[in-house]
């Protein structure tokens, strides 16, 4: 077998000496170790450290805005975005479709990025910005992508519409609607099952091609 | 998901304190582990988010910079990131196209190097835990072996494990023939890329050669002639977020109409990236011809088994190979 005998490289695997023994490991003193004993896990949040250990409380504090409102929460360390978005701030907009990151359906951006919530745990987003579809019309009017999917019939059932949507939103934003092939791909990681895909994408190409802010 | 605690040190030594004991795992992206965590395949009684941990050697985990003798990727730079970079995509465009391949783009933003890297097999019989996998319990038997197996591996298997390693990126990687740095409560380490994932051997519950108690803070790729011809090719039963069956890094140092230096590494074949030593040997010295591509890539299946469902592979793959060459050299 080519890999086995020639070159070792491909199974040379069990060989982990070290190369380097360089001590690179700097401490700074402005930033200070975890701890895990509880006296001092209650200390550390009482005193607003950033370390925040969940060890000995059922809930950790989570401050984030949403939707342009600073929102303070107290949630479990395995409650995903998601999970939180829909059922503690009732913002049911985002959807949750297989929970596994495989569908898109739950697309929300944070500081401006698309990410799956399903696969996002809350506590991490301590700090952050979260945009939902709920946050994305200007008052009683509606953003130009929910707009341009309305006008270009973007959806049958529905489900999957606010992830779409969301998703197109940042595919114009990142430079990557500048054909139909490139919106296809970068469109990709939101999965429709009515098929409205030809309409998803004419609705993203009349936005981009009008050129509005989005 | 069962209930965890949660940790969020704010430097490399705070976090080595806690990581290698038993129950815990380090949390970068979460896009893999959250979704084994949901489905029960690993369920840690601590996570140690490892996205605030401040300056390790004097810049951010999450930096792409310049070396003197290349690039250095912080393992918590995201893979989109990455993807996006000039650097990266002027210097090894080859990295650029893989990891653009893999995922979503929602995906990317949020997925790490040092994730993508130590991200587990997609194995069917690793996610269902009603079934048998030595990689999930270690003697429980193999249900791919004589199972469903049309994803998985025709070189380097054991009778333990024929899982494949799911990775785009660590495929351009291994071509690229990067350095892996690894930082422990005793200091740092490097690997080479090629040897940081192991085969399965006897235990196929490892997938790499990180100690427990190991965190990766970046990957070094050293400068190369590659960039104008190279190509990742990957095929897969949709066009765009699903894993590759096959998928084929090619790189080529072309000199006056001749290859100075071969790079092919193939992705969805092993249980790791699979470098292709020997046909990047012939290819040296040759024309870069259909030809000459054709038997480096007939060299390159030498020692392939197939296990019934992914038997296609064996023709798959060569001709993934040749067409990926072709690609580098320009000839389509
Ligand atoms: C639907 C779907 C489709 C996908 N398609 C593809 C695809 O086509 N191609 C592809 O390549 N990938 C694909 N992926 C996988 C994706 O690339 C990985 O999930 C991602 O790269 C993992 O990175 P992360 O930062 O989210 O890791 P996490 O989920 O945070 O961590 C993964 C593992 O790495 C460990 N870890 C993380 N950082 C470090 C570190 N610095 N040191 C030591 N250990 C660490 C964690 O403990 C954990 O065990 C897909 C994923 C999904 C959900
Ligand atoms: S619900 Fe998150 S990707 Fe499907
Ligand atoms: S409109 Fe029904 S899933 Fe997309």
């Amino acid at each position: 077998m080519e890999n086995k005998e020639a070159y070792p490289a491909n199974d040379a695997a069990q060989d982990v000496k070290d190369s380097s023994r360089r001590n690179f490991i700097k401490q700074s003193t402005l930033l200070t170790a975890v701890a895990l004993t509880p006296g001092t896990a209650i200390k550390a949040a009482a005193d607003h450290i950033d370390e925040q250990i969940a060890a000995v409380f059922e809930k950790m504090p989570l401050k984030m805005q949403v939707n342009g409102k600073t929102q303070n929460l107290s949630v479990e360390p395995r409650a995903t975005l998601l999970d939180i978005l829909r059922e503690q701030l009732d913002l049911t907009g985002t959807k949750k479709g297989c929970d596994h990151g495989q569908c898109g359906a739950c697309t929300v951006h944070v500081d401006g990025h698309r990410i799956n919530s399903c696969l996002t745990l809350g506590v991490m987003m301590n700090g952050r910005k979260i945009t939902t579809i709920e946050g994305l019309a200007n008052g009683n009017q509606l953003h130009p992508m929910q707009e341009a999917f309305i006008k270009h019939d973007g959806f049958q059932c529905g489900y999957c519409t606010p992830g779409q949507i969301m998703s197109a939103v940042a595919c114009i934003r990142e430079g990557h609607a500048n054909s139909e092939h490139e919106i296809r791909e970068y469109m990709s990681g939101n999965i429709c099952r009515c098929g409205a895909y030809p309409n998803i994408v004419n609705a993203i190409q009349e936005v981009k091609d009008g050129g509005m802010a989005v | 998901m069962k209930q965890f605690q949660y940790v969020r040190p704010a430097t490399l030594k705070a976090a080595l304190d806690v990581i290698g004991k038993p129950g815990v795992k380090v949390i970068a992206g979460g896009t893999n582990l959250i979704d084994l965590m949901k489905r029960g395949v690993t369920a840690p009684d601590k996570l140690v988010d490892i996205n605030h941990l401040g300056l390790v050697d004097h810049q951010s985990l999450k930096d792409i910079t310049e070396t003197k003798t290349g690039l250095y990727l912080g393992s918590l730079a995201l893979n989109s990131v990455v993807s996006e970079n000039n650097m990266v995509a002027k210097r090894h465009p080859l990295l650029a196209m893989a990891l653009k391949a893999g995922a979503s783009p929602q995906l990317r933003n949020m997925a790490t190097v040092g994730g993508n890297m130590m991200q587990r097999t997609r194995c069917g019989y690793f996610y269902d835990t009603t079934m048998p996998c030595n990689k999930r319990v270690p003697g429980t038997g193999c249900g791919a072996m004589e199972g469903i197996n049309r994803m998985h591996a025709i070189f380097g298997a054991s009778q333990q494990c024929i899982a494949v390693h799911p990775s785009d990126m660590c495929v351009a990687l291994a071509a690229l023939d990067a350095t892996v740095h690894i930082a422990g409560k005793k200091g740092e380490r490097k690997l080479p890329f090629t040897q940081f994932h192991r085969l399965p051997g006897e235990h196929p519950d490892l997938d790499n050669n990180l100690a427990k108690d190991e965190l990766i803070v970046g990957i070094e790729i050293p400068d190369n002639n590659f960039a104008q011809n190279s190509y990742y090719l990957k095929i897969r039963d949709r066009q765009s977020y699903a894993f590759a069956l096959v998928s084929v890094a090619a790189a080529l140092e072309i000199e006056n109409g001749i290859i100075k230096n071969a790079r092919l590494a193939m992705g969805g074949v092993a249980h790791k990236p699979w470098r292709l030593f020997d046909a990047e040997k012939a290819l040296t010295g040759k024309q870069p011809t259909e030809e000459n591509f054709a038997q480096a890539a007939t060299l390159a299946m030498q020692g392939a088994i197939g296990h019934g469902g992914n038997s296609f592979k064996l023709k798959l793959a060569p001709a993934t190979i040749t067409e990926a060459l072709k690609h580098a050299a320009g000839l389509v």
